[in-house]
């Protein structure tokens, strides 16, 4: 059964850590760090098929989280929706959103493309802190609390095994894409795109596809983390977040299944290891990123893989 | 099969082609010749949708293709090759060759992250196909290499295999043995008659001399964008006009 649901050695690892480490909670602020961790997984997974496979730059998938969420908020508080409708219709709405921007921002390459997802993002962000009739402005608003038809999700366990099941079925559905002919089409994109062209694949087209798939897992992490937390602030949708993501990425490893989770936990997680620091918590912070980057260039999930590779070949 | 009418491309002030006509036949093969600049590439970009003519037109078959871009192209049956080598280096070689296939296979997002079964049966029979091409340039052992590994003469070659997983009637190759050495050379133009027996038409450009004279059916001679002569290889040899724009004007200083 395993096999013929493509359920892989590396998704039961994952569900097998998910379960354990619960038990080695003590209390309510490791659930949220975790809680936490998990959603920053999903919008990274998000942001990997579009930066490590596609090979498309975005400095404003932290915008786009947090424009999500306070689409959702903003149903649930203003207009009364529960939640699971108006974190369907924010996906909607983004989702629409992300596929009229791509269609110009896309065609730029490289530094020009990282400019206007930045332009994008700071705009999103602008709106976010100016429009406070709506918004809240800086001071952001509070949230109701998260119910599923009528249940209601009040403790840190039941948004831990929510963000879990949502982060393990998204990993497993992201393996089969990456694994099939679209996949393959993704990653032609990243090497070249005259190729790609030249045997017939319509490469505006599947930008436009993987950019709104990344948004739309960012739109619903970013409700998530709103409901999660009870409060929205225009500091979720900053440039600083959109920055954070793709560090995440690119330190877990660009185009590498499980170096989005790898790096948003561990990014996630260093910052809360790093306080008893004190006033050298920023700098041990960047400098564990630097030494990371230098001696793996390629993430940190390259070194796990090329570990496998080798105990494999030493099998034969 | 393939009939060019008076089309002109202009970059500022140079005509990179200009008022050029001509026509290709079916299963032939057809090499475009003539010096560096005189506007083969750009010809053959203007073929595959890359450039839009500024003014002429391009039938195949009867049918007007002026201007349809690359990619839906390939559904009609051109496939191309570049000078400077386009291979996903990021891709496995089998990967590379599996591309070709790509505009037969069902790429619909659901099925795609739920498993569907036709996707897993469609790439394992693509997969047979794509090793049954790299077999006919000795490649299928080096399948699951990473392109990037591999020297130029095999990428050279499998840019070629690639192009024929699209199933096309016309290939236009463009300097397909640019440095490749002698044997590799042969290997490409035994690869291309192979094609040809298939019923394949094929625009060839190329400065190896001595391929093109071995092995086109026609050739066409450009120079400074204009068509300088046409005819089967043995008249464009003894062609004085061509001679003259290849090794000079003859005038001694």
């Amino acid at each position: 059964m395993l096999k013929r649901y493509n359920i892989n050695r590396d998704i039961l690892t994952l569900s097998a850590i998910l379960i354990i480490v619960p038990f080695f909670f003590q209390n309510d602020f490791y659930y949220e760090i975790a809680i936490v961790s998990l959603l920053n997984s999903l919008i990274c997974i998000g942001l990997n098929m579009l930066m490590g496979y596609a090979g498309q730059v975005s400095l404003g998938h932290g915008a786009f989280a947090g424009l999500g969420g306070y689409i959702a908020v903003i149903l649930g508080s203003k207009y009364g929706i529960t939640p699971l409708f108006s974190i369907f219709i924010a996906v909607i709405t983004m989702a629409i959103f992300a596929f009229i921007i791509s269609k110009p921002i896309l065609r730029l390459k490289g530094h020009y493309l990282a400019m206007a997802t930045l332009g994008v993002g700071i705009i999103i962000s602008i709106v976010l802190n100016v429009e406070d009739e709506l918004t809240g402005g800086s001071d952001g608003m509070s949230v109701d609390s998260f119910t599923v038809f009528g249940y209601e999700f009040n403790s840190s366990l039941q948004w831990y095994v929510l963000c879990a099941i949502l982060l393990v079925f998204t990993i497993w559905m992201f393996t089969n894409l990456i694994n099939s002919p679209f996949g393959r089409v993704l990653r032609s994109i990243e090497g070249s795109e005259k190729a790609a062209n030249s045997v017939g694949i319509n490469v505006s087209h599947y930008k436009s596809i993987v950019f709104v798939l990344s948004v739309v897992i960012a739109t619903i992490a970013g409700s998530l983390y709103a409901f999660f937390s009870g409060f929205i602030s225009p500091s979720e949708a900053s440039f600083s977040h959109s920055i954070e993501l793709v560090v995440m990425v690119v330190l877990g490893g660009l185009g590498r299944i499980y170096g989005a989770i790898i790096g948003a936990v561990i990014l996630t997680i260093l910052p809360q290891l790093l306080t008893s620091f004190e006033d050298y918590q920023t700098l041990i912070y960047g400098a564990i990123i630097i030494f990371v980057m230098i001696f793996m260039p390629k993430g940190i999930a390259s070194v796990y893989e090329d570990l496998k590779g080798r105990l494999f070949a030493s099998n034969k | 099969m393939l009939q060019i009418n008076r089309v002109t491309k202009q970059f500022g002030g140079i005509k990179a082609v200009d008022d050029l006509s001509f026509r290709v036949k079916k299963g032939s093969i057809h090499s475009i010749i003539g010096p560096n600049g005189a506007g083969k590439t750009t010809l053959v970009n203007m073929i595959t949708g890359v450039y839009k003519v500024d003014s002429g037109t391009i039938f195949l078959d009867g049918a007007d293709i002026t201007n349809i871009s690359t990619d839906k192209l390939v559904y009609r049956g051109i496939c191309r090759t570049f000078q400077n080598l386009e291979i996903c280096e990021n891709l496995t070689v089998l990967e590379n060759v599996l591309l070709g296939f790509d505009k037969y296979m069902d790429k619909s997002l659901l099925k795609s992250c739920f498993r569907a079964k036709s996707i897993q049966v469609d790439e394992a029979r693509y997969k047979q196909r794509a090793l049954h091409l790299l077999g006919l340039i000795g490649l299928e052992k080096l399948a699951d290499q990473k392109a990037e590994n591999l020297s130029y003469g095999i990428l050279k070659k499998l840019e070629i295999v690639r192009a024929l997983g699209t199933s096309p009637e016309l290939i236009l190759l463009d300097e397909p043995v640019a440095g490749l050495n002698p044997k590799e050379t042969q290997e490409v133009s035994n690869l291309i008659k192979t094609v040809v027996a298939d019923e394949v038409t094929i625009i060839l450009v190329e400065h190896d001399m001595k391929m093109v004279m071995q092995i086109s059916d026609y050739i066409t001679v450009m120079n400074f964008g204009k068509k300088l002569a046409q005819g089967t290889p043995e008249q464009i040899a003894n062609n004085e006009d061509v001679i003259r724009a290849y090794l000079g004007s003859g005038v001694v200083c």
